[in-house]
C-alpha cells in the first residue's frame, strides 16, 4: 500500500506547479488552468488527510470545492470571453496584473 | 443524524436570500424598463434581515452540527453589512439609469453578495467561510465589470477575478492543511487541537499563512493589495463602495473569528504576523495615495491604509481590540459609502467626475454637497466630532492597552501623513476655480436619502459613540470564551 | 508492491501534465495536459478508494470544465500564442524564487512530519455511502449553501451573456 503522505507530498507539488504557473504566465486562460491545478491540489491533499484521520470528511469537503470550482469556471470563462470581445488580445500583462 | 436544523439561527442571512429570489421573479414583470421596484423591494429585504438580527440579538448558539453560529458577532456583522448593502442599493438606483446600464440582475447580484458576507460572518467552519466567500465574490466578479463596453471596466473584473481566484486557492489550500494538521474543519475542534499541541504541527502554521494570504487579499492588505486599485476606479462607483464596505467587513469577520476563536491560545505568534501587515499596509497605502489624482483610485489606496488601521486593532485581540475592529467596521461603512455616495452624484461633460481636479469650485455651486464629503474625508483623517476619530482612538487605544505602544505610534504618524491627501480635496472644494466647464450635480432622490444615513452614521458615531462601542465590545465576547 | 508501482507512474503522470500546463505557449495543448492531469488525480481518487470523488472528477472536471476551456479557448484564440516582448519580464523572476520558497517550505513541513506518521489508508470508509451520509448530515447546511452558489453563477454568467445581446 502506498502511505497516505505520498498523497501528500505529490499534492504539494502541484500546488507549487500551479502558483508558478500563474505567476509566469499571462495568458489569462492558461493562468486560470494553474489556478485549476491549484484547486485540483487541494483536493488530493483533503482526499489523504482525510484518509490519514480515518473519516470521508475529507471527500466531503473535495464535493464542495468541485461545486466552487464549476461554479468559478462558468463565471470566469464568462468574463474573459467578454472582456475579449471588446479587444482582439488576450493577454493579462496589458491589464498590468500586478501593478502597484 | 440529521443535525440540529435551525432556522433561527440563518434567519437573517435567509431574509436576504428569499429577497434575493423574489426579486428574480419580479424581474420577469413587464415593467417597460424601469427597474427602481427591484431596488425597493431589496432594500425591504435588507431591512427586514437588520429587524431581523435585532430581534435576536442576545441569542447564543450554534446550528447545523456547528456549521453555523448565531452571536452578537454574526448579528453586529449582519447590521454592517446591512448597511452597506442598503447604502449601494439606494445609491445604485439613479445611477444606473445615468449609465444606462439598469437591469434587474444587478440588484439580485447586490443580494447575493449580501447573502455571501452574511454567512462569511456567521460561519463555525472552515468550509462554510469558503463557500460564503465564493457567493460573495462571484457577484461582486460580475458587479465589477457591470458597465460593458468600457476597457477598465473590464480590466476591473478580469483582474478581480483572476487574483481572487488566486487567493481563494491558497485559501483552499490553507483549509487543507489545517485539516490535515487538526482533523476536523470545524472551528471549535480546531480550537481544540490547537490548544493540545497542534499549535506546533508545521502543517498548521503552513495552513494558517495560505488562509491568511487568502484573507489577505479580500481586505486588501499590503503585499496582497494587486488588484484593489484597478478594481476601486474600473468598478461601477456604487459597486467599488460595496467592495470597500461590506466584503472588507465581511472578511475581517471571518477573519476574526477564526484568530479569537480558533487560535486565541496562540495570540501573540499570529500578532507578530499582523503587525508588520498592519505597518506595510498603512505606510504603502497612505506613501501611494499622496500621488494620486483620480479620487476613485486615491480613495482605494486610502482603504488599503484603513485595512491597516483595523489590522492594529487585531493585533491587539481581545475584548478590546476586537471591539475597537468591529466598532471601526461600522465607521469605515459609513464614511466610504458616504464619499463613493458623494462622487457617484458628479458629472463633468456628461462623464463620471472622478479626477481631483473636478471638484474645484464645487463648494460655491454645491454647497450643501461639499460640505457633506468634507464631513465624510474629515471622518476618513479622523478629525473629531467625526465617526473616524473615536474609532481610531480606540484602535490606537487597545494597541497601547495591551503593549504595543510602537504600532500605535506608527498609526497615528501614518494618520497624520493620511490627512494630507484627504484635506487637499477639501482644499480644491472650497479654495480653488474651476477651469473649463464646471462639475455638475446629478441630483437623485434615493441618493441623498443614501447619503443622509452615512451622514448621520458618521456624527451619530461621532457625537454620541458609547451605546455602539458597548455594542461592539459585547459582540466580541461570545468568541473569547 | 502492483499499487505503489501504479502510485508512481500515476505521479510522474499528474507532475508531468502540470509542468506541460505551465510551460507549454499553445492554451489548446495546456488544456489537454490539463485533461490528462484531471485524469490522473481522478485514477488517484480511485487508489485511495474515494470512487464517488473519482467519478465526479470525470465527470465534473474533465467532462465539463475542461471542455469548457476548450470551447472558450476555441472561440477566442485564433491560434494566438503569447508573442512580443513581455513587459513584465523582470517582474516574472520575482516567481522563481517565490516558487522555491513555497516548494522548500512546503518540503520541509512534509519531511517533519507526514513522512513520520504514516498510515496505511485501508481503514477508511470510502463508499458513496459514506460521502453520501456526511453530506447530508453533518454537511447538510454547506451542501444548500452550494446549492444557492450555482444559482448566484448562473444569475452571474446570465447577467454577462445578456447584456452582450443588448
Amino acid at each position: 500500500m502506498v502511505p497516505e503522505s505520498h498523497y501528500v507530498a505529490l499534492s504539494a507539488v502541484l500546488f507549487v506547479i500551479g502558483v508558478v504557473g500563474v505567476l509566469i504566465r499571462r495568458n489569462p486562460l492558461v493562468i486560470f488552468m494553474s489556478i485549476e491545478l491549484m484547486l485540483n491540489a487541494a483536493n488530493l491533499a483533503l482526499v489523504a488527510f482525510g484518509q490519514r484521520h480515518g473519516t470521508a470528511q475529507g471527500q466531503a469537503l473535495v464535493f464542495f470545492v468541485m461545486c466552487v470550482a464549476a461554479a468559478e469556471v462558468a463565471v470566469g470563462l464568462a468574463i474573459i470571453v467578454s472582456i475579449f470581445r471588446m479587444r482582439r488580445r488576450l493577454s493579462v500583462d496589458e491589464l498590468s496584473l500586478m501593478r502597484w | 443524524m440529521l443535525p440540529l436544523i435551525s432556522f433561527r439561527a440563518i434567519a437573517p442571512g435567509m431574509a436576504l436570500a428569499a429577497t434575493a429570489c423574489l426579486l428574480l421573479l419580479l424581474d420577469l414583470l413587464p415593467t417597460r424598463g424601469r427597474k427602481d421596484h427591484l431596488a425597493v423591494v431589496g432594500l425591504a429585504g435588507v431591512v427586514l434581515s437588520m429587524i431581523l438580527s435585532l430581534g435576536l440579538w442576545g441569542s447564543d448558539e450554534r446550528a447545523f452540527n456547528g456549521m453555523v453560529r448565531l452571536d452578537g458577532f454574526a448579528l453586529f456583522f449582519n447590521l454592517v453589512i446591512g448597511f452597506a448593502t442598503g447604502l449601494v442599493l439606494l445609491l445604485s438606483i439613479d445611477y444606473l439609469r445615468r449609465q444606462g446600464m439598469e437591469s434587474g440582475e444587478f440588484y439580485i447580484l447586490v443580494l447575493f453578495s449580501a447573502v455571501g458576507m452574511t454567512l462569511m460572518a456567521g460561519a463555525g467552519d472552515l468550509i462554510v467561510i469558503f463557500l460564503g466567500l465564493e457567493v460573495m465574490s462571484l457577484s461582486l466578479y460580475v458587479l465589477a465589470g457591470w458597465f460593458e463596453g468600457r476597457l477598465e471596466a473590464g480590466e476591473a473584473s478580469m483582474k478581480y477575478f483572476l487574483l481572487g481566484a488566486f487567493a481563494s486557492g491558497f485559501f483552499l489550500y490553507g483549509i487543507a492543511l489545517i485539516f490535515g494538521a487538526t482533523g476536523s474543519t470545524n472551528l471549535d475542534r480546531i480550537a481544540v487541537a490547537v490548544a493540545g499541541g497542534a499549535a506546533r504541527d508545521p502543517l498548521l502554521i503552513i495552513g494558517f499563512g495560505l488562509l491568511v494570504a487568502g484573507f489577505g487579499f479580500k481586505i486588501s492588505s499590503v503585499p496582497f493589495h494587486m488588484w484593489t486599485a484597478d478594481v476601486y476606479q474600473g468598478a461601477p462607483t456604487s459597486v467599488t463602495a460595496l467592495i470597500a464596505t461590506g466584503s472588507k467587513a465581511a472578511a475581517f469577520a471571518a477573519l476574526l473569528r477564526v484568530l479569537l476563536s480558533a487560535l486565541r491560545t496562540v495570540q501573540p505568534d499570529w500578532a507578530v504576523l499582523f503587525w508588520g501587515l498592519a505597518v506595510l499596509s498603512m505606510t504603502a497605502g497612505n506613501v501611494v495615495a499622496l500621488a494620486q489624482q483620480n479620487i476613485k483610485r486615491m480613495l482605494a489606496y486610502s482603504s488599503i491604509a484603513h485595512a491597516g488601521y483595523i489590522l492594529v486593532g487585531v493585533v491587539a485581540g481581545g475584548a478590546l481590540g476586537g471591539g475597537g475592529v468591529l466598532f471601526y467596521l461600522l465607521v469605515y461603512t459609513f464614511t466610504t459609502a458616504g464619499a463613493f455616495g458623494v462622487i457617484l452624484l458628479l458629472e463633468r461633460d456628461g462623464r463620471e467626475a472622478v479626477a481631483v481636479s473636478d471638484l474645484a469650485g464645487l463648494a460655491t455651486r454645491h454647497p450643501v454637497l461639499a460640505l457633506t464629503f468634507s464631513v465624510f474625508l474629515l471622518s476618513l483623517v479622523g478629525i473629531p466630532p467625526t465617526a473616524g476619530f473615536v474609532g481610531k482612538f480606540y484602535l490606537f487605544g487597545a494597541a497601547v492597552r495591551t503593549g504595543y505602544v510602537w504600532l500605535a505610534v506608527i498609526g497615528v504618524v501614518n494618520s497624520a501623513i493620511a490627512a494630507y491627501y484627504y484635506l487637499r480635496l477639501i482644499v480644491f472644494m472650497y479654495m480653488r476655480e474651476p477651469e473649463g466647464s464646471p462639475t455638475v450635480l446629478v441630483p437623485s432622490l434615493p441618493a441623498g436619502l443614501a447619503l443622509a444615513v452615512a451622514l448621520w452614521g458618521v456624527v451619530q458615531l461621532g457625537v454620541l459613540p458609547a451605546p455602539f462601542l458597548d455594542l461592539a465590545q459585547a459582540a466580541v465576547i461570545p468568541l473569547l470564551r | 508492491m502492483g499499487s505503489v508501482i501504479a502510485f508512481w507512474i500515476l505521479a510522474a503522470l499528474v507532475v508531468g501534465s502540470a509542468v506541460g500546463l505551465v510551460v507549454r505557449r499553445n492554451p489548446i495543448h495546456g488544456a489537454l495536459f490539463l485533461v490528462v492531469n484531471l485524469g490522473g488525480v481522478a485514477a488517484l481518487y480511485l487508489m485511495m478508494h474515494a470512487e464517488f470523488l473519482a467519478a465526479a472528477q470525470v465527470i465534473v472536471y474533465a467532462g465539463a470544465i475542461a471542455v469548457l476551456f476548450v470551447f472558450a479557448i476555441m472561440v477566442l484564440i485564433p491560434g494566438k500564442e503569447e508573442t512580443g516582448p513581455d513587459p513584465l519580464r523582470a517582474q516574472r523572476w520575482l516567481a522563481v524564487p517565490l516558487g522555491g520558497f513555497l516548494a522548500l517550505e512546503i518540503a520541509l513541513v512534509l519531511r517533519s512530519t507526514v513522512f513520520t506518521t504514516s498510515r496505511s489508508p485501508a481503514t477508511v470508509p470510502g463508499g458513496v455511502e459514506a460521502v453520501g451520509r456526511l453530506l447530508f448530515t453533518d454537511y447538510l447546511f454547506p451542501f444548500e449553501v452550494t446549492s444557492f452558489l450555482l444559482l448566484a453563477a448562473l444569475i452571474g454568467v446570465m447577467a454577462l451573456t445578456k447584456r452582450k445581446a443588448s
